[in-house]
């Protein structure tokens, strides 16, 4: 019961976040609403995993957040450079 | 436990029908980039929901991960930020089109077994076989591994090629690019 309860509480979260990533305003928004509604899914997948009483997929739900921070990295990369082949500030750079 | 999964099938529907309207309706394309990582998200939740955890697994490291670094890089490399609006003609054969496919694959829905019903065709031509003769027959306790490696043997020796072959085409497209950086 406590379970499901959690369940509906994110369900709810997740709502909530769509309609930041929907209405922005600005790209931070949006891009903070992505990130934390990819942690929402690992959340919820884990939950769900209790909830049917076969919580095997735990593992599974850990790839999902490991694969959503390197979209994050990769959204931000592109927003600090404009350009996603750009390989940053070396620190030798600077002393040359 | 079943209202339940009930409720988390149709809020996850809920919101995937409602981010599928809003990148239809946005012009904004990072914010199509970015609503299109909620949609494999919440994809991948449902073939989670489904039973179906490989093609979830799929779906979460292509849809949310590669397809949106992709997309991005083709944005930075076009440096396009809005789509251009097209002069287009009323939206109602486009909409007539859909709606008659939608109808029939519903139709077609019709006329499928129930979800996991054990006497579905599928669940009763070659699967029986394979679960009571594979470990006589392969030496391999595994039944889906028997079935990928010696049933399907030729099947997933096409797929390994094809990989294979990706991963040269990607290889040779990096190793041009930093030879020519070397003789720079």
């Amino acid at each position: 019961m406590m379970l499901s309860a959690a369940l509906i509480a994110i369900l709810v979260g997740m709502a909530l976040l769509l309609i930041r990533a929907f209405v922005g305003p600005t790209i931070y928004d949006r891009i903070l609403a992505v990130n934390n509604f990819g942690t929402k899914t690992v959340l919820v997948l884990a939950l769900y995993g209790f909830v049917t009483e076969r919580p095997d997929f735990l593992d599974i739900a850990i790839v999902y957040a490991l694969c959503n921070f390197i979209a994050t990295m990769a959204i931000l990369k592109y927003f600090e450079y404009g350009d996603l082949g750009h390989v940053g500030k070396q620190p030798e750079d600077e002393k040359l | 436990m079943i209202a339940i999964e009930f409720l988390v099938n149709f809020t996850l529907l809920g919101f995937l029908l409602a981010t599928a309207l809003v990148i239809s309706r946005t012009n904004r394309l990072f914010q199509s980039v970015m609503l299109f990582g909620i949609y494999s998200l919440l994809t991948a939740a449902l073939f989670v929901v489904l039973d179906a955890v490989d093609v979830a697994f799929t779906e979460a490291a292509v849809g949310t991960c590669i397809s949106t670094i992709l997309m991005l890089s083709a944005l930075s490399l076009t440096g396009s930020r809005r789509e251009v609006a097209m002069h287009r003609k009323s939206p109602a054969l486009a909409l007539g089109v859909s709606i008659a496919l939608g109808a029939a694959l519903a139709v077609g829905i019709m006329d499928m077994p129930e979800f996991a019903d054990p006497n579905a065709p599928a669940n009763l031509h070659v699967a029986p076989y394979y679960l009571t003769e594979s470990v006589s027959e392969i030496d391999i306790p595994n039944v889906v591994t028997s079935v990928l490696a010696s049933y399907r043997g030729y099947d997933t020796l096409g797929e390994v090629v094809v990989i294979f072959t990706a991963g040269i085409g990607v290889i040779a497209l990096l190793a041009g690019r930093t030879g020519k950086r070397d003789e720079d």
